[in-house]
């Protein structure tokens, strides 16, 4: 058991590395920083100091090794944009993206889950067939487009919620939330729709998928047949069986939530961390991008290594086929 | 008795002069001040938000002129070319409640003298500054420099006291790792305080009560709230939606949207950047073209032919939807050396034809162009309308567009034979031009010449200008050295950029061509 944890962690810490070493060998590809931080007045000589200053004219390897030792300590550096440090920077950004996560994941969730058995148990209706419809134009449309189409009706022609930003946010220690105020609750809708549009329907075709499986199964008909309500065999017994894959699903989409709403803040102007993703790679801000990375990375190791041990403990098969194998 | 009269009658003087009104005003452009330090950076967005807080000596007005801020008086020494005088304005306070003196203003331009400034370029001719009483401060030079008050209109000036109470005398040093106390507080002599800030997402500041030009400015905005909106489509839905009052940066096609919403106005003026392609034409042969052996560049008779084919009307009709000034010459119009003779330039094809025959290159060869995708307005478009262009004299480009973070270290790299740049004169004066884009390249000079062009003699013009006091001979000089610049066809110019500010009809403010606009003006019905 401890060995297979031990290898697990292991090969997870070998990834990150490994997405490091190659981050920061594309770093050398997205510009120089040099010319976007020294204004117009700049002269040959400051380029040449401030490269310098930076670190910039050693290779690489030795770029990523300084980056590793200092990040190692919890120091990710300086941002070249804005002057300050970046971890400080990506824990104020990170509620933002966190709620955003948060509240379009239980909005695709509840509503993928809902229209999925609504269109399993009513399959050959009408407003299941409308909303299948919908569903892959849904699925179809670029985000951005979603986004700005979201804009153009509910802020600009409806004037219902706000086109930009998060709204008055409170602070409670080092987290600032939009959801104790009128203006953070209405402002979060939009932005949470365009993210989570897709994660919805996929949840939805999902659950309808499983659910037309499972309604066949002999199980179900006997429920039927023994004369239980409805409502009890496409909830209680239905249902619940459908859960198992869509929760797999859901948690791994829920990384992806996080990692891929550059798009959805970029046109909400949502201030997460996307939105000073994309800023540091206009500006090639290395040090931003470079923890960026390096925290997604280390999300999806770190989910990947979670369902991987939660596998380990859920299914005894596993432990006794390791078991064997190391007496053999 | 007459006194407590007296001052009452002062009182309700000044309560009468003041501009009674709370009004908010919800700004919001593409990009947000990087810090708050004025020094650390030299970039428009900064110094623009720094211009509500802080102040320099002498400001440009809405106009581009000039405008007494934290001088009163500023002129040569009688007895010393060498040296200006600076009259400081008396009585003026910091937010914070300290007294402004001479001894700040030798501190804040010692400061921004200091290895991490970025600021340091415009003063690289001061020697000294001293202070001579508490209200007279002089600036020494390296010789005599006539333009020294243009270069200080975005030199901020910081309360010695306070910035050295707070440990934030050196100006952001990268390598260290360090962020200043002066990159995130601010307390400055300003029209606005800042109230909060949260970079990226939205500075609130409110009206400094306590201003010295009261009266003497509009100041009928109480509050600013600014907030950056990165994305085109959603900064125009955010004043179509009455969400803010004011937003720079309209994108040209949706003028047209902006205007005709009731409520709406869009005010146009030609910005202070001008838009131009630069030719590699120093070497004897260059990598990016089809010529072996030779660099079709170096000849002049190519470089005019490529001038004349370039049809600047079309730019304007077709990429720019009207939003463009066709130019002749790098420079915008407003700089002291331009004249309306060398901006008119007439499109040509069958003279540039005839004059590719007379160069050896009838039939034509192909090179490569690169071009910035996101630094200009239409900037990839605007490369493209001139592929065609240049197709119709022979010349085949390969275009190659990238973002500006590629794009500009080929320019400083010497990796690009034919490039687009825009250039913006801060200073108003040719000189500025001619420093970077003419002269040799070199450790001072000619940092973003890309041409390969070196010519000591004019090299020598050049540099006598910042010493030249009399400025009618300096004049000539200039025009001079514009001749050579014209005749040698150095740069292709294509346009002026014209800037677009949209607001509510409640706002009312005119375009300034630097782009910064700054609050203490703006009125609101």
């Amino acid at each position: 058991m401890l060995a297979y944890i031990l290898r697990r962690v292991g090969q997870s810490v070998l990834v990150l590395l490994v997405v490091g070493l190659v981050a920061f060998a594309m770093f050398r590809f997205v510009g120089d920083p040099v010319d976007a931080m020294l204004g117009q007045e700049r002269t040959q000589a400051d380029i040449e100091r401030l490269t310098v200053e930076l670190g910039l004219d050693r290779p690489f390897p030795v770029q990523y090794w300084k980056f590793l030792t200092q990040a190692a300590q919890g120091n990710f550096g300086l941002s070249y944009r804005q002057g300050r440090p970046v971890t400080k920077i990506l824990l104020e950004r990170a509620p933002a993206t966190l709620e955003l996560a948060f509240v379009s994941g239980i909005m695709a969730l509840v509503g993928g889950i809902a229209l999925g058995v609504f269109t399993a148990i009513r399959r050959r209706g009408v407003a299941a067939n409308v909303i299948m419809t919908v569903s892959l134009i849904g699925v179809s449309l670029p985000t951005f487009l979603i986004g700005i189409l979201l804009i153009y009706i509910f802020a600009v022609e409806l004037k219902w919620l706000p086109s930009f930003g998060r709204g008055e946010v409170v602070r409670i220690g080092g987290w600032s939330t939009g959801f104790l105020t009128e203006s953070g609750l209405k402002a979060i809708i939009l932005p949470a729709i365009t993210l989570g549009l897709y994660q919805m329907t996929l949840i939805m075709r999902l659950v309808r998928t499983e659910m037309l499986e499972v309604l066949r199964m002999d199980y179900i008909r006997f429920a039927r047949a023994r004369g239980l309500a409805e409502k009890s065999v496409n909830f209680r017994h239905a249902l619940k069986n459908t859960m198992v894959p869509v929760i797999t699903v859901t948690g791994l989409q829920l990384g992806s939530i996080i990692a891929f709403a550059i798009i959805t803040e970029t046109v909400f102007q949502w201030p997460g961390v996307g939105l000073l993703f994309i800023n540091a790679v206009q500006f090639v801000d290395i040090p931003v991008m470079a923890a960026y990375l390096m925290l997604i990375s280390v999300m999806f190791v770190g989910i990947n290594l979670i369902v991987d041990l939660l596998y380990f403990a859920i299914d005894p098969r596993l432990r006794l086929d390791r078991g064997t194998e190391a007496k053999a | 008795m007459t006194r407590l009269t007296g001052l009452a009658l002062a009182a309700l003087m000044a309560s009468t002069a003041l501009p009674a009104t709370a009004e908010t005003l919800r700004w919001a452009r593409a990009g947000d001040s990087l810090t708050l330090d004025p020094h650390a950076q030299n970039e428009g967005p900064t110094h623009t938000l720094a211009h509500q807080i802080y102040e320099p000596l002498i400001i440009r007005d809405m106009t581009g002129a000039f405008e007494a801020a934290l001088a009163t008086d500023w002129a040569p020494k009688a007895d010393d070319p060498n040296v200006w005088v600076f009259t400081l304005r008396q009585g003026v306070k910091y937010h914070d409640g300290a007294d402004f003196t001479a001894e700040d203003v030798v501190f804040s331009i010692n400061r921004a003298k200091s290895d991490n400034s970025r600021m340091k370029e415009l003063l690289s001719s001061v020697v000294e500054v001293r202070a001579v009483d508490d209200h007279t401060v002089e600036f020494v030079t390296d010789g005599p420099n006539p333009i020294l008050p243009s270069n200080l209109t975005n030199l901020f000036i910081m309360d010695k006291g306070w910035t050295e109470a707070n440990g934030a005398v050196e100006v952001q040093n990268m390598d260290a790792g360090e962020s200043t106390f002066a990159a995130t507080n601010t307390n400055g002599t300003g029209a606005y305080k800042l109230v909060s800030r949260e970079p990226d997402v939205k500075t609130v500041l409110t009206r400094n009560e306590d201003y010295w030009g009261k009266g003497q400015f509009p100041l009928d905005v109480s509050e600013i709230v600014y907030t950056p909106i990165q994305n085109a489509a959603t900064r125009v839905a955010a004043i179509l939606s009455g969400e803010v009052d004011f937003i720079q940066d309209v994108p040209v096609q949706d003028l047209q949207r902006v205007a005709a919403t009731d409520g709406l106005v869009v005010k146009t003026a030609p910005q202070n950047r001008t838009i131009f392609f630069g030719l590699n034409l120093g070497p004897d042969d260059i990598a990016n073209d089809n010529v072996e052996g030779k660099n079709p560049l170096a000849d002049v008779r190519v470089r005019r032919a490529m001038n004349l084919a370039i049809n600047r009307d079309a730019i304007r009709q077709v990429v720019m939807r009207g939003q463009s000034q066709p130019a002749g010459i790098i420079s915008p119009p407003f700089v002291n050396g331009w004249t309306e003779e060398m901006d008119r330039i007439e499109t040509d094809v069958a003279q540039a034809k005839a004059l590719m025959a007379e160069a050896g290159y009838g039939d034509g060869f192909s090179i490569q162009l690169d071009c910035p995708n996101d630094r200009y307005i239409n900037d990839e478009a605007i490369c493209q309308a001139a592929v065609g262009m240049f197709g119709q004299i022979g010349i085949t480009v390969n275009l190659d567009a990238k973002p500006k973070a590629q794009h500009f270290p080929l320019i400083s790299s010497g990796g690009t034979d034919f490039y687009m740049l825009g250039w913006g004169v801060p200073t108003y004066d040719s000189e500025y031009i001619f420093n970077f884009l003419v002269h040799t390249r070199g450790e001072q000079r000619g940092s973003w010449n890309g041409t390969g062009y070196s010519n000591p003699e004019l090299d020598a013009k050049i540099v006598s200008l910042s010493s030249e006091t009399d400025l009618d001979k300096r004049n000539a000089t200039i025009a001079d050295i514009w001749g050579t610049v014209q005749d040698e066809v150095l740069y292709l110019p294509i346009h002026h950029q014209v800037l677009n500010w949209g607001m509510t009809d409640k706002v009312g403010i005119e375009v300034s061509p630097e782009d910064d606009p700054k609050i203490k003006y703006f009125t609101m019905k």
